[in-house]
């Protein structure tokens, strides 16, 4: 008895030990995350986009990604590393993007996601700004007589997807209308299209521009409408990991900066001609007054790069969402001095 | 002072060093990884705990056999989860196993076009990945399905659309005396079944059970009828019109295309595996076993139930409570097609909604593990039964 006390010591010593090396390993992550020093040392931007979603984030056949989501990425890697192109794209799903995000699988989540209180306060996350405001709708058939939300009935069918603030709002809405309907959810955009496609639902709802873009999807798109209404705000924007308060105010001014370049007529092709502009806030855009990019740590050509290698918001809007028939009318998305509300605080 | 004392040669110390080294390290591995994972979460602001469990969902599920909607809270979801995976397993088990063993019959049969069609569809659908199969029934098959206005109509009491299999309804009085009057048949027929033994093997008597069963199985709950106030209604489903194109039924009960679509999968999928086990436990069994029985006099239907089938059961139980199992996890292929099984309703929305990974993952993991090792112990419990019984 004795023995195999002694025994149990012994071998209970040898996994304290390995316990004890065990900590010593996890204790590598409590340092402060140096997300920017990772960056430069990677040698490119870790990016999580959407698995697909034209306009936004969409990879063409040879795995080139483009669209306004993307673009957010690019300014950061021009910003960052001097080259937009720079980028690594992992695409994710709903449910696995904010896991990406924190896991540090990716370092700036760019994928259509709806900011909103509990995703910012309790999850580990935190949202940069707006680069796209959005709202959820909803597409019927043409032929089905239904031409405002007003028109559902009881027991109507809606597919969508899983995962997302839509399923909550669906909710939300058909309750204050109280209209009983049966949820579909599907895990990926491309099966609801195919599902709503066939008929096994009345009604597919997303976020309109994304309606928009699935829209062209289906085998005869003309068959479809969205309803003029929208049941929610869906301010879509950039994600970083709570906790590296650097890398949030590098993406946040990468993006602000697309915006307030439009808002001064700052644009790819004449942004280094503008070095001696008569205005100090181009001058400061495009690094010519104040030394605006070392309170990040970086030069001041940070954001001359960004205009001149991604353009401007309007650049980036035309070319992805609305030169591609998804959304030619800018809405909200556009500046607030022409009427949208598209406001960021000036870069000085 | 340790080592001093420690002596190899003590067999016993011996076996139990690599023992509890082996034990040790598994638990230092798994404090390593939950210490980790401790620091990281901490590191990034997220928070540990179950608490969320009790929050409101505030999302709805297509389908559930409890009452739910998003008022309830997680926990509530979860639970409708689950049921939905056990429905749909224990669904694919049922038509897996009738499916499997008739195939698996009809492979061995003298009827040579019998014999092939069985061998086709095995070599078909075993060897098609099941994800592409689930699609298939739901993309393909049930999309050819008519829009609720043209339903394909069962004597115009049950529908059958792309939105559906729309179905009466049952409504009952006195459900409960039914239930009792269902459970005492068949502790009757226990009895019965078990008194019939007895006579044949003391005095050789052949009593017909399986028409005496039926009946006592018809009979009890039909008196409830008469007699005890029990009833029963039906609800029918009825074609309403949403829009001038949109069209649903009302009433009745609804079985989803989802539920159909991966049932069926599932079960013409696992049947494949089942009815290669049962064509093995019956090639298992002597020549020599059924000719002893023939020669005893026993007829076709005796060998088989008395001779054959005892001694196939012991080769095809352990291989087809893997298959059971396999159908049970490869359930979890669900959310692929919408169907609200714990996957997509519980490690799917409500794992978005709160973020909590970690937590929400190592639930459906361990609802997993239980509930395959319930099917286990029961399958080995059945397995024992059928042993060889050494008298």
């Amino acid at each position: 008895m004795i023995k195999s006390i002694k025994t149990w010591i012994l071998v209970g010593f040898a996994s304290l030990l390995l316990v004890a090396c065990g900590q010593g390993g996890g204790g590598a992550g409590s340092k402060k995350s140096k997300t920017l020093e990772n960056t430069k040392k990677a040698g490119f931007v870790k990016c999580g986009v959407s698995q697909g979603l034209p306009g936004f984030s969409n990879a063409d056949a040879s795995g080139n990604w483009s669209g306004i989501d993307v673009d957010v990425c690019r300014a950061v890697a021009a910003a960052v590393l001097g080259d937009a192109d720079k980028v690594k794209y992992t695409p994710l799903s709903a449910k696995e993007r904010f896991t990406a995000l924190t896991s540090g699988e990716i370092d700036v989540l760019a994928r259509n996601t709806t900011w909103t209180l509990s995703r910012d306060a309790d999850i580990g996350l935190t949202f940069v700004g707006v680069n796209f405001y959005d709202g959820q709708g909803f597409m019927v058939r043409k032929n089905s007589g239904i031409n405002s939300v007003n028109d559902f009935k009881n027991g109507i069918s809606a597919c969508t997807n899983t995962g997302t603030t839509t399923e909550l709002n669906m909710r939300d809405f058909f309750n204050s209308k109280n209209i009983s309907y049966e949820p579909i959810a599907f895990e990926k955009a491309d099966e609801v299209v195919q599902a709503y496609d066939a008929g096994r639902c009345d009604t597919y709802t997303t976020d309109k521009s994304g309606l928009a873009a699935q829209r062209t999807k289906m085998s005869n798109p003309d068959e479809h409408k969205v309803l003029p209404e929208t049941i929610s705000k869906e301010p879509l924007g950039p994600v970083v990991r709570q906790g590296d308060a650097v890398w949030e105010d590098i993406v946040r001014w990468s993006l602000n900066t697309m915006i307030e370049a439009e808002e001064y007529g700052v644009n790819s092709s004449n942004a280094s001609s503008l070095k001696d502009s008569e205005n100090p806030a181009i001058k400061r855009l495009v690094g010519a007054e104040g030394e605006l990019g070392a309170a990040f740590g970086l030069d001041n050509d940070w954001s001359l790069r960004i205009i001149e290698q991604v353009g401007n918001y309007g650049e980036s809007y035309k070319k992805h969402i609305a030169d591609t028939g998804i959304l030619p009318n800018r809405g909200p998305n556009q500046l607030w001095t022409k009427g949208g509300i598209l406001y960021v605080p000036p870069a000085r | 002072m340790i080592f001093k004392k420690f002596n190899i040669e003590n067999k016993k110390a011996r076996d139990l060093i690599p023992q509890a080294i082996t034990v040790l390290a598994l638990l230092s591995v798994i404090i390593y990884f939950a210490t980790n994972a401790q620091i990281n979460m901490g590191n990034r602001g997220i928070s540990f705990g179950f608490g969320f469990l009790n929050q409101e969902a505030s999302f709805d599920i297509t389908f559930s056999m409890i009452e739910y909607d998003g008022s309830h809270s997680y926990g509530r979801a979860f639970l409708v989860g689950l049921l939905n995976t056990i429905l749909v397993s224990a669904i694919g088990i049922f038509f897996a196993t009738i499916t499997g063993v008739v195939v698996g019959i009809s492979r061995l049969s003298d009827n040579y076009l019998i014999a092939k069609v069985a061998e086709w569809y095995v070599e078909i659908f075993r060897n098609i990945p099941l994800i592409l199969q689930i699609f298939f029934w739901y993309f393909a098959a049930l999309r050819a399905l008519p829009l609720p206005e043209n339903g394909i109509s069962f004597y115009d009491i049950s529908f059958l659309t792309i939105k559906g299999w729309y179905v009466p309804k049952f409504i009952w009085t006195n459900f409960n005396i039914f239930l009792l009057s269902v459970i005492a048949a068949f502790i009757l027929i226990y009895f019965i079944n078990s008194y019939a033994t007895k006579q044949r093997e003391q005095f050789g008597k052949q009593i017909p059970t399986t028409i005496i069963s039926l009946t006592t199985l018809i009979l009890i709950p039909f008196i409830t009828f008469l007699f005890l106030g029990v009833s029963l209604t039906f609800e029918y489903p009825v074609l309403k019109q949403l829009s001038p194109t949109v069209f649903t039924y009302a009433g009745g009960v609804s079985i989803i295309p989802e539920l159909i679509a991966l049932a069926l999968a599932l079960s013409m999928y696992t049947a494949t595996f089942i009815a290669e086990n049962v064509r093995a436990g019956i090639l298992g069994v002597g020549k020599g076993q059924k000719e002893a029985a023939a020669s005893i006099g026993l007829n076709k239907n005796q060998i088989l139930k008395l001779v054959v089938m005892p001694q196939a059961l012991r080769i095809i139980i352990p291989p087809t409570t893997n298959q059971y199992l396999n159908l049970t996890k490869n359930s979890s292929l669900a959310a692929a097609i919408a169907y609200p099984d714990i996957v997509l309703v519980f490690a799917g929305t409500a794992l978005m909604q709160t973020g909590r990974a970690i937590e929400i993952i190592s639930i459906t993991m361990l609802t997993y593990l239980t509930l395959s090792i319930s099917i286990s112990i029961f399958m080995n419990w059945y397995n024992k039964k059928m042993a060889i019984k050494e008298k």
